[in-house]
């Protein structure tokens, strides 16, 4: 059932200083869908959702709002309202008044403010807070005032710029959850911009992933995790062991000194493409049956799997797996035919997907993204 | 008594003393004098004596008043535009606004003389371009000019303080809930900067409400402020002591009072900044 666009950009390009931001963006968004802007820090999405409330025209580009051009129309007349990444609650209003601060800008009738500030508590849960001050709240609950105030107003779209970064990971689960209810209980269309790809996958309907100002890949969660178009896709969505290989003809590709059989045709022959297997979809078995083979560099125990990087022929996989391995273990990689994902190959090419430097990544994946994007 | 308290304790002593010397003791003598008469019996006959000095009260809480309305809006939209222009710029207006200060407040005040005066700047400007001079100094007017001249940085720089701290991104949110400029003002900026306001009113309307040479050197002999009064007074001979140190009592009374009820107002936000 294909909905309507509500949202559409359309070669959209914002420069800060010379420093081109986004670089000739289209995306349509679909009326009352979950669409999420994932990508790493600096990569245009916050600029993205800011070009959509309004507080930053485009260079060059229109946004369009239910095919209307809304390019130049101020923040204050646009139909969507925004969740900030700090909230940004006024420090000097209460819970309720916060709630109400946008009937009454648009002066409603304090009865119906009322009926309306109490149906919102109830929705986020803050029932009988409504004289509390913002700094006598939690971050949770102040991020749920946030919801509530965004959501008074009846917006079209919403808009969430990382609201949920500043919480801690069991409350960004159960918010997690809790917006997606509120978004399908109240039909609006959520955009939301988070650096956090597990986030992305749980939550949206489709995911847009973004990086150096353009978008990689727009699709489903399934989409991109299982057909991801570069080497960037891949690498950013989950854990990915991306080599490089030779499309020998339909079907058939060589990679790591070995030939496999795949599910993937449409190529030239002899065609360089990046090659592209998951972690888990990899099976240890003994060396002499192994389609490849190389030895434990090292092994990681993280509760549900082991995570065990093998070196082949110098270049380092990451396999998870239930079973011990040890590190020194000659051990062989069994890789069924639709494990394996063949890519065009893209300026991305040969900068990811290695796992040499694996402890390094980890540590640059969990750090908390800098607000380096907000102008 | 550890020996973290003890050095700390040292550190403040030489202003706990200079405190004692030179605002206790002070203030201890103001109340003997305010209290006693000529020969140091116990009367409150100094206070009643007050009454002779109600239209100087009068009139100093008046021209506080307006010179504090007139800095106020003054102050506030140039704050606003510093908080607004770029870092150099904001650095640049900072300056202006601080400058005057490193010059002696006296000197200040009687450089507006030689603007003012009726062979004056503006007057000798006026007659060469052939219009009539005009009256400027020696009036009301020049007074209230002298008090906003010599106390507007005291009403910018807390109001600047608290404006360039102010999070643009509840600006932001104001806009996205709806409001149009005026409402953000109004609903958002107005409130939020209120403790610089208080300050600032309060650091403008002390000074300007006890002050006696702006008045004397722009406003003639014609207006007697309540500072001069005591000024006069305490010029006059030991004899006058008791009723100027009384005049001072109330004047200090009075700017508690008024502190008192500014400070209840910025309390509503929690955020006292004086």
């Amino acid at each position: 059932m294909e909905k309507e666009n509500i949202v559409e950009l359309k070669n959209i390009s914002v420069a800060f200083d010379g420093e081109q931001v986004l670089d000739g963006l289209n995306l349509e968004i679909r009326d009352q869908e979950f669409i999420t802007l994932l990508g790493p820090s600096g990569c245009g999405k916050t600029t993205t959702l800011r070009l959509i409330a309004g507080f930053l025209e485009p260079d060059r580009g229109d946004v369009f709002f239910e095919g209307k051009k809304i390019n130049g129309v101020p923040a204050y007349k646009r139909q969507v309202n925004t969740i900030f990444q700090r909230y940004a609650l006024f420090p000097h209003l209460n819970v309720y008044e916060n709630i109400a601060f946008g009937l009454r800008v648009k002066k409603r009738p304090e009865s119906e403010i009322k009926e309306k500030v109490a149906e919102m508590l109830k929705l986020v849960n803050l029932t009988g807070l409504d004289k509390r001050h913002i700094d006598t709240l939690s971050g949770g609950q102040q991020q749920r005032v946030a919801i509530a105030r965004a959501i008074a107003n009846h917006p079209k779209v919403l808009l969430l710029d990382e609201p949920l970064a500043a919480l801690d990971l069991k409350l960004r689960k159960d918010m997690q959850k809790e917006l997606k209810k509120i978004q399908r209980q109240l039909g609006i269309t959520f955009i939301f911009v988070t650096h956090d790809q597990e986030e992305a996958l749980t939550m949206s309907d489709r995911v847009v992933v973004m990086d150096g100002g353009k978008i990689q890949q727009v699709g489903t969660p399934q989409d991109i995790y299982n057909e991801p178009k570069n080497a960037f896709v891949a690498d950013f969505i989950g854990e990915s062991n991306i080599v490089d290989g030779c499309m020998i003809q339909d079907f058939d590709v060589e990679f790591s000194g070995a030939r496999f059989e795949c599910l993937d045709k449409g190529f030239a022959p002899n065609e360089q493409v990046d090659v592209v297997v998951r972690p888990e979809d990899v099976d240890i078995v003994a060396p002499e049956k192994g389609m490849l083979t190389g030895m434990v560099t090292s092994v990681a125990f993280l509760g549900v799997h082991y995570e065990i990087i093998v070196d082949i022929g110098g270049f380092k996989w990451m396999i998870q797996t239930t079973d011990e391995h040890f590190v020194g273990n000659q051990v062989g990689l069994f890789i069924e035919p639709d494990a394996i994902h063949i890519m065009k190959k893209s300026q991305y090419s040969g900068l990811y997907g290695d796992y040499s430097s694996y402890s390094e990544e980890i540590d640059h994946l969990s750090d908390p993204e800098p607000e380096e994007e907000r102008r | 008594m550890n020996k973290k308290s003890f050095g700390s304790r040292l550190i403040a002593a030489p202003y706990l003393v200079w405190s004692a010397l030179f605002i206790v003791i002070p203030l201890l003598i103001m109340f003997y004098f305010a209290l006693t008469d000529q020969n140091g019996v116990f009367t409150l006959s100094n206070l009643s004596a007050i009454g002779q000095y109600k239209k100087a009260f009068l009139i100093s809480i008046l021209y506080a008043v307006i010179a504090t309305a007139i800095t106020l809006l003054l102050a506030y939209p140039m704050a606003y535009c510093m908080t607004k222009s770029g870092i150099s710029t904001q650095r640049m207006l900072f300056m202006i606004v601080m400058i005057p200060m490193w010059m002696n407040f006296l000197i200040r005040t009687y450089s507006w003389i030689t603007i003012l005066a009726n062979t004056g700047l503006i007057n000798t400007f006026l007659t060469k371009i052939g219009l009539k001079p005009l009256r400027l100094i020696n009036t009301p007017g020049a007074v209230i000019l002298g008090m906003v001249y010599d106390f507007i940085p005291y009403m910018i720089l807390p109001i600047y303080s608290v404006m360039s701290k102010l999070d643009k991104s509840l600006l932001e949110a104001a806009e996205d809930l709806g409001s149009d400029s005026f409402t953000k003002f109004k609903k958002v900026i107005l409130p939020l900067t209120r403790p610089g306001i208080i300050s600032g009113i309060t650091m403008v309307f002390v000074p300007s409400v006890s002050t006696f040479y702006i008045s004397q050197k722009l406003g003639g002999n014609k207006t007697m402020l309540i500072g001069d009064a005591i000024e006069f007074l305490f010029n006059s001979g030991p004899a006058y002591y008791n009723i100027a140190s009384a005049l001072s009592l109330l004047l200090m009374i009075m700017i508690l009072i008024c502190l008192f009820v500014m400070n209840h107002f910025s309390d509503e936000d929690g955020g006292v900044l004086m």
